[in-house]
């Protein structure tokens, strides 16, 4: 669909768009413009980053199909490592500034808070498909257990939005918007799955 | 009631100086409003948050704590009526019509009355009250309030003995408070909102009804044109914008118990010991002070004011009435 020289171009664009939030929050960090909570501005705001890379990482598939376009699935393996770098800065805002690497304390936190506990365990999923993202690995696995094991990432979806629910005192609607999104991305899946299932069953192929 | 056009030593005193200086301004006074009542109400009583107000004595029990400023404690509220989010009242509250304004004061007392709010300021001696305001969600600031005691009402009401505990309540009005606005869901809350008192807590001196802080009449971010101010108790216990104090003779359902009893009580004294299901309630961040690295400091228990307020529930398990 588009030239080499294109995509050649678009890879390092998405690059540097995805640190742009990074970008603006050390920016606003450097001039004291974090507001009155520091510490919560930038927890809540490498959160809600983490949850759009999860969702526009969960978004390739279903576009690629819809549009036909299949070169978008260069891009998504550099999305769902930038989903896993905002997940490190998350996690080092809770674990270092507001939990001041206090061992325990952490862990009693993702034992007692099931926000927590959910948000925890999206993040230790995250871990083995970010080490197996490289193509050597993907090669070591074998095409197959790999898709296998990067299947993980639409627990880690639901996990996410299922944590950011939680977390909330009583106004629900902003992780009601992710809870929505997500449910179409992976509708779309399932839905493609069982009709793609349905035609074979149809047409009278054996697998 | 004293008429003060240049600084008013109160104030300034305990204004960090930028601040102070920043805002000076030819304000209207409140206390000149107040003594329009004296005058059989010839000048018209147009309250607008900021404007200063004079005559303020200062209380022993007041903190030393180091004052938030002005600027956080007026950016970062929890204030549902107005949006959920920290700085939405600030931004949504800006047109809330505080005056006029009356508070209904009802129930089980022998003097039922309605107040204009110049008439509460006008009654009732005006003193500052330097409190620590710790927030159910684990952060803390300290705020100059400018008030009354509540009992100085409560007891020119005369409660009869059918009372055991005051409800407070808000303005209802989705015009000014789009956060009241029935949407799809909501904020997650049954408006208007609703507090409670047991009357010996009510009746406690450090309770307060502030009508002001730093000085000034109430910022309508912060509960114009009056609030409660129970500084033992979460911020929430402490019921902004009243229209309504009631004597009764059940507990109260309150807004946030009502919406999830489990995680909010009746009571909601300040317990490092007791854990909300979300927050550790052990320790607490005070806003403004503590750097990006800097540990949270211990939550006390009562919020510090145990000395005061412990025997208000001497053999009551806290763990059970959280
Ligand atoms: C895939 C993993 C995760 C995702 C997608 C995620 C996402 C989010 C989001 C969207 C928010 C709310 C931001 C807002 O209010 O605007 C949030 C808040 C938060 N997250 Fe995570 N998070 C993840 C993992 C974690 C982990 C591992 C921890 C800690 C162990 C954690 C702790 C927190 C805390 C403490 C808050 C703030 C709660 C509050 O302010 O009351 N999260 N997260």
């Amino acid at each position: 669909m588009l030239s080499p020289a294109i995509h050649k171009l678009i890879k390092p664009a998405i690059f540097v768009v995805a640190l742009v939030p990074l970008a603006w929050i050390i920016y606003r960090t450097v001039n004291n413009d974090l507001g009155a909570n520091p510490i919560e501005t930038l927890n809540r705001y490498t959160g809600d980053w983490v949850l759009r890379f999860l969702m526009i990482t969960l978004a390739v598939t279903p576009l690629r199909k819809l549009t036909g376009w299949n070169g978008l699935l260069r891009y998504r393996r550099m999305l769902g490592l930038f989903a896993f770098f905002y997940v490190c800065l998350h996690f080092l805002s809770y674990a270092w500034l507001d939990q001041n690497f206090v061992l325990t304390d952490i862990i009693k936190d993702v034992i007692k808070r099931p926000y927590i506990t959910v948000g925890f365990a999206s993040f230790l999923m995250l871990i083995p498909l970010a080490v197996t993202s490289t193509n050597a690995m993907v090669r070591r696995l074998g095409a197959k257990r790999w898709q296998t094991l990067h299947r993980l990432v639409y627990a880690i979806g639901i996990g996410g939005v299922v944590h950011f629910l939680w977390l909330v005192k009583s106004d629900i609607r902003e992780p009601l918007v992710y809870a929505i999104i997500l449910t179409l991305l992976l509708g779309y899946r399932f839905w493609t799955r069982v009709h793609s299932s349905q035609n074979t069953v149809a047409s009278g192929t054996v697998p | 009631m004293l008429i003060n056009k240049t600084a008013d030593i109160l104030a300034s005193e305990i204004t960090p100086k930028e601040i102070y200086h920043q805002r000076r301004r030819f304000l209207q006074q409140a206390a000149a409003i107040a003594a329009a009542g004296a005058t059989a109400g010839l000048l018209p009583y147009s309250s607008e948050a900021g404007q200063k107000i004079t005559n303020v004595k200062k209380s022993p029990l007041s903190t030393a704590d180091r004052l938030t400023s002005y600027k956080d404690i007026t950016s970062y509220n929890n204030f549902y009526e107005f949006g959920t989010d920290k700085s939405d009242p600030a931004r949504y509250a800006k047109n809330f019509r505080a005056s006029p304004w009356t508070v209904s004061v009802e129930g089980e007392i022998k003097k039922p009355a309605k107040y204009q709010i110049e008439d509460l300021l006008k009654h009732f001696p005006l003193e500052e009250r330097i409190y620590r305001l710790r927030c159910v969600e684990a952060w803390s600031m300290v705020v100059p309030w400018v008030g009354f005691a509540l009992r100085d009402l409560i007891r020119r009401v005369e409660p009869n003995s059918r009372a055991k505990y005051v409800e407070f309540i808000t303005l209802h009005d989705s015009e000014q408070m789009p956060g009241q606005k029935p949407g799809l869901f909501g904020a997650g809350l049954d408006w208007p909102y609703v507090e409670g008192l047991r009357l010996d807590e009510a009746m406690h001196p450090l309770t307060i009804l502030a009508v002001g802080l730093y000085g000034e009449l109430m910022p309508n971010q912060n509960g114009a044109p009056i609030r409660l101010v129970v500084p033992w108790k979460y911020g929430f216990k402490s019921i902004k914008s009243i229209v309504k104090i009631r004597f009764v003779e059940k507990q109260p359902l309150t807004t946030w118990f009502r919406s999830n009893p489990r995680e909010y009580g009746f009571y909601s004294n300040v317990n490092p010991t007791v854990d909300h299901p979300r927050w550790s309630q052990a320790s607490e961040r005070r806003i403004g002070e503590d750097t990006l690295f800097s540990p949270k400091r211990k939550t006390l228990m009562f919020n510090g004011y145990a000395d005061q307020v412990a025997s208000l529930y001497t053999g009551m398990d806290l763990k059970k009435y959280f």
